[in-house]
């Protein structure tokens, strides 16, 4: 049985002082089952996540005791990801017939406060300056420049077209454009990268109604396919986030596992993609995830961004809606709203963002530490 | 200050003429681990035993911590005398790669494959007043 995404909601990301994350989760899925033209009392399953919102489960308490069946999902930043893969597994398998997927959160400004006992590792890490999420992401692509000729100029770029894009999206945190002086002049905050080139912890909340594709005209007269959901961890050698060490030879991410999965179950090649989400938690995580999916060789994006290729008017737009630099990003929601833009762009609702010629097939990867990604293709 | 000690034992030979990095060496597969590691993240056997890892190598990439970090960052320093440091991953001589800070904490001072040192430098001072020590790499000083 294919599986339908039949209802799309999302509460704007950003700040919203009076609302907790979890009202914020409620607000999303209230959207979603009204796109979707149905209730709470109807919905058979739900899948949800969030770091620091609290628990999914306690959606609830604000949306009805329905007893249905809501599992709770903690996987970092792929916790959209893995949500959306659990509820696709649910209705391929069977068992479902409609259920909700939703993500959510509210983070204290600034970095994240890792505890290096969660991850395996002992205090010292911690405590002599080595557990920063931004360091590995500065070492990372520092080493990606020196291997493949990526310059300065293209992390300008990708920053200056997600805060483009971000303008043109209403519900983006991030809505004005910066130009090129602004963010080659921004404070360093880990060699290579500036304030500008990272994205910020923030708020939001995101959902998606999902059925079985054969009842998907009941709800929606547009619905969008989600032809495979796949998410991966770390092989031995991969380059991941808090690795006191490193073995010898450097392993492909689990990004290039996920995506050649994904490519290979839906039977179609990152060739036939005409709208692509990809995680950009910095400029140079943009950068790398085009090729660790597939869509252009290392070193290539030097010449993609030039041409500005992944522009809304390119041949391979990607993050339309700004990413996660214009979005920010609330961990247990970020993945759900990189689905639910491709949704707007397939269905041809993406307004002053939409992209050009109805596109038909949209990609999404999200990844997040400690080494995790999760790819999702659509079709309309 | 009355001594000093290791921050968290097993890291580093020391107090040494010439401290070594330890780790584990995975007698099944020949897989080196930083820290020492009782099974093999490579193979998944539990056939390991320490290793030292030495106190050279080449610098396989580079950033700065510009800013104090938040917690769980723990020095003497305050944000008034914070420095920023150098944070690197140093190929050693057996291919390993180590994550470590680095005393250099400037671009120009900082170079993909330089040849990089280890060196034992003071993290803070427990409650007795001792110093607790940790590792860092700094430029190899040309020898010949």
């Amino acid at each position: 049985m294919d599986v339908a995404i039949v209802g799309l909601g999302l509460h704007p990301f950003g700040r919203t002082a009076t609302m907790s994350g979890l009202e914020q989760g409620a607000a999303a899925v209230r959207t979603a089952l009204a796109d979707a033209g149905t209730d709470f009392k109807t919905m058979q399953f739900a899948f949800g996540g969030s770091q620091d919102g609290g628990n999914a489960d306690s959606l609830v308490n604000l949306l009805g005791l329905t007893g249905l069946q809501f599992t709770n999902v903690a996987n970092g930043c792929a916790t959209g990801g893995s949500s959306l893969n659990a509820a696709y597994s649910a209705i391929k398998s069977g068992q479902y017939d409609v259920g909700l997927v939703v993500g959510f959160d509210k983070h204290a400004r600034g970095a994240f406060n890792p505890k290096p006992a969660e991850w395996g590792l002992d205090d010292w890490y911690g405590e002599t300056g080595l557990m920063l999420t931004t360091q590995y992401f500065g070492m990372k692509i520092q080493r990606y420049m020196h291997d493949y000729g990526i310059s300065r100029d293209t992390l300008i770029r990708v920053a200056e077209k997600a805060f483009r894009n971000g303008a043109l999206t209403p519900t983006a945190w991030r809505q004005t454009a910066l130009s090129w002086e602004e963010i080659e002049n921004a404070p360093m905050v880990s060699e290579p990268l500036n304030k500008y080139m990272f994205c910020s912890p923030a708020e939001g909340g995101c959902a998606l109604v999902v059925c079985r594709a054969d009842m998907a005209q009941q709800f929606h007269s547009n619905p969008i396919y989600l032809k495979t959901a796949v998410v991966r961890s770390r092989n031995y050698g991969s380059f991941e986030v808090f690795s006191p060490s490193q073995p010898p030879e450097v392993a492909a991410s689990p990004t290039v596992t996920a995506s050649q999965t994904a490519f290979e179950l839906a039977s179609v090649g990152p060739e036939d993609i005409d709208v692509a989400q990809l995680q950009d938690t910095e400029v140079g995580a943009e950068i790398m995830h085009m090729a660790e999916n597939g869509f252009c060789a290392h070193g290539e994006q030097e010449q993609w961004l030039a041409e500005g290729a992944t522009e809304i008017t390119g041949r391979l737009p990607v993050n339309t809606d700004g990413g996660c630099l214009a979005n920010g990003e609330p961990v247990g929601a970020s993945g759900l709203r990189q689905v639910h833009e491709i949704c707007v762009q397939l269905r041809g609702e993406g307004g002053a963002r939409q992209v050009a010629g109805q596109p038909k097939v949209g990609y999404t990867h999200v990844y997040g530490a400690p080494g995790i990604s999760g790819v999702n293709i659509l079709t309309r | 200050m009355s001594g000093a000690k290791p921050l968290h034992p097993g890291l580093f030979t020391w107090p040494d003429q010439n401290p070594s990095l330890m780790g584990s060496l995975c007698l099944d597969c020949g897989e080196h681990a930083f820290p020492s590691q009782r099974s093999c993240r490579a193979c998944s056997g539990q056939n390991t035993q320490d290793a030292e890892l030495g106190n050279t190598g080449t610098l396989w990439t580079w950033t700065i911590q510009s800013f104090m970090p938040k917690t769980p960052y723990l020095t003497d320093e305050t944000p008034e005398t914070f420095r920023p440091y150098g944070v690197g991953y140093v190929e050693l001589p057996c291919g390993l790669k180590v994550e470590s800070r680095l005393r250099e904490n400037t671009p120009d001072q900082l170079r993909i494959g330089m040849p990089m040192q280890l060196e034992i430098i003071s993290v803070r001072e427990d409650e007795k007043g001792d110093a607790l020590m940790t590792f860092q790499f700094c430029a190899a000083k040309e020898t010949h």
